[in-house]
């Protein structure tokens, strides 16, 4: 199970303003009807695009202008509350495959992760900056530089952090971490065996 | 040298270092549900593999069950066919399940610690962020994503990274009309939505000492809510009656072992944490939240927050809140009309939350015109509740007396808002959409201010509502 080594990423981008942006916002429950991920992609943020009858809310993420955008940029504690893994697995399907944001909830970093999505925390100020950007020219290219800790946006270059361990497994190609953890499968029955409980 | 809890469970579970620097954990009891599960055992058949100790994982269907409906087929075809393939999966990997039909099905947070599943000195993983409850219990348990269910299942471990450890202690003692809800709900206003991301909660000091584990369980389930992804009060001898005798505890001499085991995990005295705070629990009223984050509360007697009156960064958020709750700065919170009373989840769906609120709730009746939905959190909190006669007192007062299941906490069942219904909630989470409605609302509170609403059909302070007196406070 070779996996990709993610050093980079390249997109456009585009910017859901906003703190506290919680997974139940990034995909309704109710669309967690199903027994696999597939088909997620279209209900991504759908609460916030759509108006209840389904009509189109006026929303940036409605705006033609950002279609297609790849690199997705928010406030702090982005994707906060449920652990629902369904979250990242909607935004990857809808097409992001980086997210900029200034912090992260926990459990969201770590599900993004582990689907290849680089999450980046960069400074409040910069990413208003990235989103001007963004703003003046939709078409600008966007690089999320994992090796580096850097994003490039156009010719602006802005310093961003990601947890090392996560910049390990994207950079090495093992951010999906199965095949390790089926490696120390020995050392797994041994610990199994010692531990009192069952 | 001196040890946290946390470090103690940590070193005791850890198998190895990965290669990016995470740790391989040892996850002894895994807890899955209908929702999050039926992805991470369609990868196992993809990649061929079995459950490597399918006697560490239970199962139950908690989050899609009606609770109007008891036997299959539901009238809602895909939460039919969600239950259909827990059973399949729980049959064919060989996973305990606990069903419908078993008598021991609930939220899958009530049903661990009444089946004696929940246990000190353990790691508990469940793909659900509110796994966060079993801490209570000194286990370091956590929520996970799918593909980490996909590898508990696979290899009863995860890759995982150390937490920091804050101790919170409150000290004194709470009023009358004061609970354990509420204590969580201040914690969160004072540390923040946020404040606990990166680290694991240790929950201390006079007032956890007194609590009982269902009061327990209250506060370290909302942990996350505060962005700890853990929270646990050390195990002590409350925890140990707790447990004594139930299904899935050690009996007899080696129940004894275990509770030897229990309070060796316990934190030293003098161990260091990463950082404290102290509470004082004469500061903790009963508190409600007024916005969309469980961390934007204020006092029942507290006005909502006015933007024009708050700090730069804050602004922003608090009107978006407003906005969406179609609150009014700088007016009371009392006296906000409700539509929907629910009482239930796994934060407020158990025993003592019902039989607390049946003391008060006695003779009096739910206001003209409010829906009113009693939930209990699994069957055994519902047959003793029926046993003690509290479900007839609920009744009585025009509430609806309901089955098992997370219901409106999340709404994935039937159980929803209707429009922009405002909900006086025993649950976790206000977040915009949460109860069903994408539009919504949720003001998250106590089991008994949420009967005062029920009661007089707009936000109350249960204290006034039933005239709650030292002389009464249980």
């Amino acid at each position: 199970m070779a996996l990709e080594k993610i050093t980079k990423v390249t997109g456009r981008g585009v910017y859901v303003a906003g703190d506290d942006i919680d997974t139940d916002r990034i995909i309704p429950a109710r669309f967690m009807k199903c027994i696999t991920f597939d088909g997620l992609g279209e209900f991504a943020f759908y609460d916030v695009r759509k108006n209840e009858d389904g009509t189109e809310k006026k929303h940036i993420l409605n705006d033609p202008r950002f279609a297609g955008a790849s690199i997705l940029l928010s406030g702090s504690n982005f994707g906060c509350g449920s652990s629902r893994e369904h979250a990242p697995q909607s935004l990857h399907k809808a097409g992001y495959r980086g997210i900029i944001a200034e912090s992260y909830a926990e459990i969201f970093f770590g599900n993004s992760t582990t689907l290849g999505i680089p999450c980046f925390s960069c400074s409040p100020v910069d990413i208003k900056a990235m989103a001007a950007l963004i703003e003046k020219d939709p078409q600008i290219e966007i690089t999320l530089d994992v090796v580096n800790e850097k994003v490039q946006v156009g010719e602006q270059t802005f310093p961003a952090e990601i947890r090392d361990s996560a910049k390990r497994a994207l950079v090495e190609g093992k951010w999906d971490p199965i095949a390790e953890l089926l490696e120390g499968a020995q050392e797994v029955k041994k610990k199994g065996d010692e531990l009192e409980y069952v | 040298m001196a040890k946290s809890l946390y470090e103690k469970v940590w070193e005791k579970h850890a198998v190895r270092e990965l290669s990016n620097g995470q740790t391989q954990l040892f996850i002894g009891t895994h807890l899955i549900h209908e929702v999050t599960s039926p992805q991470a055992f369609g990868m196992l058949r993809e990649l061929s593999l079995p459950v490597l100790f399918p006697k560490r994982t239970f199962a139950t269907v908690d989050h899609i069950v009606p609770t109007d409906q008891f036997t299959q087929p539901f009238a809602d075809p895909l939460a039919d066919a969600m239950i259909r393939e827990l059973k399949r999966n729980a049959e064919e990997f060989g996973v305990t399940y606990f069903d419908l039909a078993s008598g021991k099905q609930g939220i899958v947070h009530v049903v661990g610690p009444e089946q004696g599943i929940t246990q000190p000195g353990t790691t508990i993983a469940c793909g659900d962020s509110h796994t966060s409850t079993h801490g209570a219990f000194g286990a370091i348990a956590f929520g996970i994503g799918t593909s980490q269910v996909r590898d508990v299942l696979a290899t009863q471990t995860l890759a995982m990274g150390k937490l920091k450890v804050r101790r919170i202690n409150v000290d004194g003692e709470l009023r009358p009309g004061v609970y354990s809800k509420d204590v969580i709900l201040h914690i969160i206003k004072k540390l923040g939505v946020k404040g606990g991301t990166g680290f694991a909660y240790e929950y201390g000091g006079e007032v956890f000492d007194r609590f009982t584990m269902e009061e327990r369980m209250t506060v370290c389930n909302m942990s996350i809510e505060g962005g700890a992804r853990a929270g646990y009060v050390n195990p002590d001898e409350t925890t140990f009656e707790f447990l004594k005798g139930r299904p899935y505890v050690p009996q007899g001499a080696e129940w004894d072992k275990a509770v030897e085991r229990w309070k060796a995990i316990a934190s030293d005295p003098d161990c260091e944490y990463d950082d404290v705070v102290n509470i004082r629990a004469e500061d903790i009223a009963p508190t409600v939240t007024w916005g969309i984050t469980p961390g934007q509360g204020i006092a029942i007697d507290e006005t909502i927050p006015d933007p024009a009156q708050a700090e730069e960064a804050e602004k922003a958020s608090i009107e978006e809140a407003l906005e969406y709750m179609k609150l009014q700065p700088g007016a009371a919170i009392k006296g906000t009309p409700i539509d929907v009373a629910f009482l239930g989840s796994c934060t407020n769906g158990r025993f003592s939350d019902f039989q607390e609120v049946a003391n008060y709730l006695k003779g009096r009746k739910v206001a003209p015109g409010i829906k009113a939905i009693a939930v209990p959190g699994s069957q055994g909190v519902a047959k003793l509740c029926e046993a003690a006669g509290i479900d007839e007192i609920f009744r009585e007062a025009g509430f609806e007396w309901r089955g098992a299941g997370c219901s409106m906490c999340l709404a994935m069942n039937p159980d929803k808002l209707i429009g922009d219904q405002l909900c006086a909630s025993s649950s976790n989470r206000n977040f915009k959409g949460r109860q069903g409605s994408p539009i919504g609302r949720t003001v998250l509170m106590s089991p008994l201010m949420v009967a005062a609403a029920a009661v007089t059909g707009e936000v109350s302070d249960a204290r006034e509502v039933f005239g709650v007196s030292p002389a009464v406070a249980v």
